[in-house]
């Protein structure tokens, strides 16, 4: 090694010093604790003891695990799809040479900036079954309205309806996608006479495709921790039909003080993320197209 | 006729936030009243005094600006040095490195949430705000990412000619890099801002004495003991604590637009 490269490697490890302490301490030393934490029955109080491979057998048999589980999937399931589609289908509509598209975007924008604790308590009163705001319109239309957010049957529905007001990120990120699509594209399958929704399906699909992948992937992480709005909003509530995954490991962590099988639930959470997005990846490899390659 | 979608589509999006207004200039028997109506009548501004004073506002406004401005000064002194050490410099390993602190992004709060609590007890941060801003000072791999990237865009030549001139990496760092920085390191500031002022999980984690509390968990509290009820005090606090992130937006509107379509196509 020369003086010169001697003297960058130096003064590179000392730019880099501050990260290298936070990632010992807040990422290397927190995970490697977790994982033998979730080994152990721990409770903070007192020291941890070693248990083995308990707390992964006991989420098998825990039903309160699975319905959080399978709140989580619900939600997924729906949230994820409808925010993509509807995402998408708006960014179309506002990348189409409308005039005061800035204007538009601002106010499709906004919602998604608003705090959860105000998104929580605002939709929490909107959705209220007696002068709930919802139920108005629905009633006005000639629609029974649901009891909502106390409706076991309607609580998730409610959180999944509420998300869609939030998609304006997305939808920034997918216009800035549509903007870099060249229009030579357009303008030689417009030659061949093609209709609209070949274009979309053909040109603006693919080529957007990068977009898409990146705001999904997003969207798994998202969803698979939604932990403040249904707290806020439900508690869990009702019998449990908002309670997620993520409220679950909080609840065993702070509530119960079952630190060790919060653990336990957190590498579970960590192993679904990673599967998800696997199979998204690979399901995306046959779909998405870079345009640099 | 995409016009005319796009005005209903902006009626239905706006109309929450506008709800969330009406609601909090109404008297109580109003906001109870079928049919709703959208006037207030008559407006009482006194509701938000009224919540302000009863939620005690400014004080948790305090502790969550408290916070927000700490660590902002922590994220963009640590992000921008490190992403300076992996832009600017080159090193053997820093490649690796770099990959190690995009691979952190992987892995999902709740994995470290609790020997992060057990590290706060240790050092008796449990009730203070240290938790929420002390690891700001330490980086964050998605801002040293960001930052990193637009690094890369600033000429080399800049840097040699300092270099030349017998400028320390220091220098160049601080008289050349930060000064052409700027618009990345706006981003960096405003998402820290908008993060701080959001976050709610953290809060509930380690602030235990209500005078402590963020707007988020102070708002939160109040809900839980006058929920059902109360609906004019919590919309007039809770347009209260959407107001600063509005205002941010309508003047940094370029930025926020730009961060964001920056951090999707790059990512």
């Amino acid at each position: 090694m020369s003086r010169q490269q001697r003297c960058d490697l130096r003064n590179g490890l000392l730019f880099v010093s501050p990260w290298l302490i936070g990632l010992v301490a807040w990422e290397l030393y927190p995970i490697l604790a977790s994982l033998y934490y979730s080994l152990c029955e721990y409770s903070v109080l007192t020291p941890a003891a070693w248990i083995g491979l308990d707390n992964y057998r006991d989420l098998f048999t825990d039903e309160v695990f699975w319905k959080a589980l399978s709140n989580t999937g619900f939600y997924a399931a729906f949230a994820l799809p409808l925010d993509l589609i509807c995402g998408i289908a708006l960014a179309l509509l506002l990348n189409t040479k409308v005039r005061g598209m800035v204007f538009y975007r601002a106010i499709f924008f906004v919602p998604s900036l608003v705090p959860m604790i105000a998104l929580a308590i605002l939709w929490l009163w909107m959705f209220n079954a007696q002068y709930g705001v919802v139920n108005y319109a629905l009633g006005a239309i000639g629609l029974p309205g649901p009891r909502w957010l106390v409706d076991p049957a309607w609580a998730k529905p409610a959180l999944v309806l509420m998300s869609l007001w939030g998609i304006g990120r997305a939808v920034v990120v997918y216009l800035a996608g549509l903007q870099d699509v060249p229009v030579h594209l357009y303008e030689s399958a417009d030659l061949d006479g093609a209709s609209w929704h070949h274009k979309i399906r053909h040109i603006t699909l693919p080529m957007i495709s990068p977009v898409i992948y990146f705001n999904l992937i997003l969207g798994i992480i998202g969803v698979m921790q939604v932990f403040a709005v249904p707290y806020v909003m439900t508690g869990g509530g009702p019998a449990r039909a908002t309670l997620f995954y993520t409220m679950y490991l909080y609840d065993n962590a702070f509530t119960y003080l079952r630190m060790g099988y919060a653990c336990a639930m957190a590498w579970m959470l960590f192993l679904l993320i990673l599967g998800l997005t696997l199979i998204a990846t690979k399901v995306s490899e046959r779909h998405v197209y870079y345009a640099g390659k | 006729m995409i016009h005319a979608i796009l005005i209903a589509l902006s009626c239905v999006f706006l109309f929450p936030l506008l709800w969330m207004i009406s609601t909090s200039l109404k008297p109580i028997d109003q906001v109870m009243k079928l049919p709703p109506e959208w006037i207030p009548r008559p407006i009482l501004i006194r509701n938000y005094l009224d919540a302000v004073n009863y939620i005690p506002f400014f004080q948790y406004a305090k502790n969550t600006l408290a916070i927000c401005i700490l660590g902002i000064i922590g994220t963009l002194l640590s992000c921008s040095l490190v992403a300076y050490g992996f832009a600017r410099i080159r090193w053997p390993g820093r490649d690796a490195l770099f990959i190690l602190s995009l691979s952190t992004m992987m892995i999902p709060f709740p994995v470290t949430m609790i020997p992060l609590y057990g590290v706060f007890r240790t050092l008796h941060w449990i009730g203070t705000n240290r938790p929420l801003w002390v690891p700001a000072f330490f980086g964050s791999a998605f801002n040293i990412f960001l930052l990193r990237q637009f690094f890369l865009t600033i000429p080399f030549d800049l840097s040699e000619a300092a270099r030349i001139d017998g400028c320390s990496e220091l220098r160049i760092f601080k008289d050349v890099i930060v000064p052409l920085a700027r618009p990345a390191l706006m981003v960096v500031a405003l998402f820290h801002f908008i993060y701080a002022w959001n976050d709610f999980l953290g809060p509930l984690i380690y602030l235990t004495k209500q005078e402590t509390f963020t707007l988020s968990l102070g708002l939160q509290f109040y809900q839980s003991q006058h929920g059902g009820t109360q609906w004019h005090m919590l919309m007039a606090a809770s347009t209260l604590v959407v107001l600063p992130v509005l205002i941010l937006f309508f003047f940094a509107q370029k930025t926020f637009i730009q961060g964001i379509a920056l951090t999707g196509l790059k990512g």
